[in-house]
């Protein structure tokens, strides 16, 4: 069965980057680092970014986020241009972004500060025990474990019910047992949630076993070379022949072989 | 990181002529504006440091400063370096000499200028040891603490590669903690070029801090003070410069991020 | 059981050895000054008459809180000012490009240099010596500020800018926590600066406090006794202040920049 390529109904459209290019200038040193990237998400949806390190995904997902300005192209949120961070949007960070001066419970306040007291206190003991961090409401960042500090800054993202969420290699910096059970916390919270998900990662299993589709990136200056329809329902059984026949699709169109 | 966008080149020229010429027009026209009869203007200063070039003086006292610092603070080096390195090596030796270390470094170089008077008399000896005493606690801390911060990862490669403990220190321990002691001995010499200008003021006839001191008093000329202190700013950035190379040598660099 | 005892017994001996080693070198100090034909500088039993000198005569603690006041007021006049100004500058790189020059000029000019302007300004005696501490802590602590703003992991900025903060909220919930224990340490590191040049800076003609008395002592008959006896003081109360520096910074909510790596 062939890979498929993937059509998107433009009425759910909920982020839409058309001809997306990015040039870093630096010291007179111009680096193109996106080429032409046009990709459409629709709402809802899980939308994993796939890649080799270094390609670019990043700053695609930075400017997505608008934290970067594209130098050529636009970005298009909800119909509207992108024109800086928005709560509407939040960013999980790649490396550990919780506030270390903070307590588990001041990290999901943090963004709660407009409202009132009580639904503060609803949402953070409830994203607290959707991450499964029940008991750990006072301590410190530096008393958690690798993956609690990643629960918490989930925590904290959705404790302001963002539209959508970004996540730049979350669990980059765990192990891969706990990278298993967290993948499959974030698909359970998503469930929950519904939220919009783009998700850059440069492991191919992780992106199969999450997404929806999988936009695969070019290597530098990179752009969308194939986005891939995942149409296996969850939960996901890792060794099945279309899971396979998938992941190995992929493999094939970055140009690396199914062995070692 | 910071807010706005990245500068532009020309900018790193721009805003620090524009700030300081702002500053030098402050001045100019604060000395005008209050009348003073005594504090210079730039202009002054600037006829009074032409003065001391031309008497000669201005070279002779800057080569006498140097010297000081460079005998004070290159012996508290040689003798620092070792030790603290040592120090860091053998915790149980560091917790013995530790609280004395500790308690002598609080103590001015000032404060010892009777007891060095005493023993080395007035002149050059004296400011030399008050600078050695300056520049030794940062040197002999700093190697300390840079022993322990070695990661043991690469203790234990050398350690399994068969080096002894003189080696171990050697080529594993001193090398992976120079940064440190960089660090260390940077710090010094800002110390050590700031107690001599105390020094001097006190125990000696010649140099930059002298020059501070013996031009008010024998003439209140105010003019050669602020050329004295504006004298000893730019060489201490001088100094301070040269050991912001020595980061980018190759062997170091990496102990320097960004 | 036996294990345990030696093991008790171990750790005390541990614990004592700096204690003895203090004790040899005040024996080494005295045999040495015994020995000097000179007789002119004091040994340690000397100096320990000395400050019963002091306490007999009402000195000491008069002596030790002018120095403090001082230090106190320049100290803390230096914060006020460098610390604000610091976070400013090292947060719009512009005006660090602009300042740099300027800062590095003026940070290594000692500030006894500054003496015969502050007399000039402020004529001489206490207001003089407390522009000397404010001058010798005004700029460690601007670089001290500007070095930490400038060290803050953009990420931590970024999430601020991502929930919707407002830029004075961005100040004081993200910026104002994430200095505040290398801007700790810093404080610490230039009070001690500020300990040592209180004893040059009371060299101008003020009346009282340790470092007075350094020169006072020898300059009134060679009492280098109380000179010696002024230095101890000095060390300790020197001691004194970076040990309650450092509890402060061992404080919970700041330690967490020393567990992270």
């Amino acid at each position: 069965m062939p890979l498929t390529e993937s059509v998107t109904t433009p009425a759910a459209t909920k982020l839409s980057a058309q001809h997306v290019h990015m040039t870093f200038t630096r010291d007179g040193k111009s680096t193109p680092v996106l080429n032409d990237v046009t990709l459409e998400v629709a709402k809802g949806e899980f939308l994993c970014i796939v890649g080799p390190s270094g390609c670019g995904k990043s700053t695609l997902l930075s400017a997505i986020g608008g934290f970067l300005s594209p130098t050529g192209g636009e970005i298009r949120i909800d119909g509207q241009p992108v024109s800086g961070p928005d709560p509407r949007r939040i960013f999980v960070f790649q490396e550990r972004g919780v506030f270390p001066w903070l307590t588990v419970e001041g990290n999901i306040e943090f963004g709660l500060f407009k409202l009132p007291r009580a639904e503060r206190q609803r949402r953070i003991a409830h994203y607290i025990e959707m991450v499964g961090l029940v008991g750990f409401e006072k301590a410190y960042p530096a008393e958690l474990s690798g993956g609690m500090k990643q629960r918490l800054e989930v925590a904290r993202a959705l404790a302001v019910n963002p539209d959508m969420l970004l996540l730049d290699e979350p669990f980059g910096a765990l192990d891969s047992i706990t990278r298993l059970i967290m993948r499959g916390e974030l698909l359970r919270i998503w469930r929950e949630e519904r939220n919009t998900v783009i998700f850059v990662t440069h492991d191919i299993d992780e992106a199969v076993q999450l997404a929806d589709r999988v936009a695969v990136m070019s290597g530098r200056p990179a752009n969308i070379q194939q986005i891939v329809n995942i149409d296996i329902p969850h939960p996901r059984d890792l060794s099945s022949p279309r899971y396979l026949e998938l992941r190995n699709g992929i493999l094939t169109q970055l140009g690396l072989a199914h062995q070692v | 990181m910071n807010s706005l966008a990245e500068p532009r080149w020309w900018e790193k020229f721009l805003w620090p002529v524009a700030a300081s010429a702002l500053f030098l027009a402050v001045w100019h026209y604060s000395v005008i504006y209050s009348a003073t009869k005594v504090f210079p203007s730039p202009l002054a200063v600037e006829r009074g440091l032409a003065e001391l070039a031309r008497k000669g003086l201005l070279w002779a006292y800057i080569g006498d400063s140097l010297r000081r610092v460079a005998l004070g603070y290159g012996m508290a080096a040689v003798i620092g370096v070792p030790l603290g390195l040592t120090l860091g090596w053998y915790p149980a030796a560091n917790q013995v000499v530790n609280p004395v270390l500790q308690m002598l470094r609080p103590i001015s170089p000032i404060a010892w200028i009777p007891v060095s008077i005493v023993l080395f008399g007035v002149g050059d000896l004296t400011a030399v040891f008050l600078i050695f005493l300056a520049a030794f606690f940062p040197i002999v801390v700093a190697c300390v603490s840079g022993v322990p911060n070695v990661p043991t990862i690469f203790r234990r490669a050398g350690r399994n590669l068969g080096l002894t403990a003189p080696q171990l220190l050697a080529r594993v321990v001193f090398p992976a903690a120079l940064p440190q002691i960089i660090v260390g001995l940077r710090l010094a010499l800002g110390i050590a070029w700031l107690v001599m200008v105390a020094a001097e003021m006190i125990a000696v006839d010649s140099g930059l801090g002298y020059l501070v001191i013996d031009a008010r008093n024998s003439g209140k000329r105010y003019d050669l003070v602020v050329a004295a202190m504006l004298t000893i700013g730019v060489i201490g950035l001088a100094l301070d410069l040269c050991f912001r190379r020595l980061r980018n040598i190759r062997s170091v660099r990496w102990g320097f991020p960004q | 059981m036996l294990g345990r005892g030696l093991s008790t017994k171990r750790n005390l001996l541990v614990r004592l050895r700096p204690i003895a080693f203090i004790a040899v070198l005040l024996i080494l100090w005295q045999i040495a000054v015994s020995r000097s034909p000179a007789h002119l500088l004091p040994g340690p039993w000397d100096a320990a008459g000395g400050i019963l000198d002091l306490v007999r005569h009402g000195l000491l603690l008069k002596y030790i809180a002018a120095s403090l006041f001082r230090v106190t007021w320049g100290f803390v006049a230096a914060a006020v000012l460098a610390i604000p100004l610091g976070l400013t500058i090292g947060w719009y790189r512009r005006a660090e490009l602009a300042f740099n020059p300027l800062i590095q000029i003026f940070r290594p000019i000692s500030p006894l240099a500054w003496i015969p302007i502050a007399i000039l300004w402020f004529g001489v005696g206490d207001i003089a010596s407390v522009f000397l501490i404010f001058l010798s802590c005004f700029f460690p602590l601007l670089l001290t500020a500007i070095n930490a703003v400038q060290r803050i992991p953009s990420v931590y900025v970024n999430a601020g800018r991502n929930f919707g903060l407002s830029p004075a909220h961005l100040v004081y919930r993200v910026l104002y926590p994430a200095v505040l224990p290398q801007l700790i340490t810093g404080l610490r590191i230039t009070l001690g600066v500020a300990w040592i040049v209180v004893v040059a800076a009371e060299m101008i003609a003020v009346n009282s406090g340790l470092g007075f008395l350094i020169v006072d002592a020898r300059n009134a008959g060679n009492r280098y006794d109380l000179v010696v006896a002024a230095m101890v003081i000095i060390g300790i109360i020197g001691l004194l202040l970076d040990l309650g520096m450092r509890s402060l910074e061992g404080a919970k909510s700041l330690r967490w920049d020393y567990s992270e790596d």
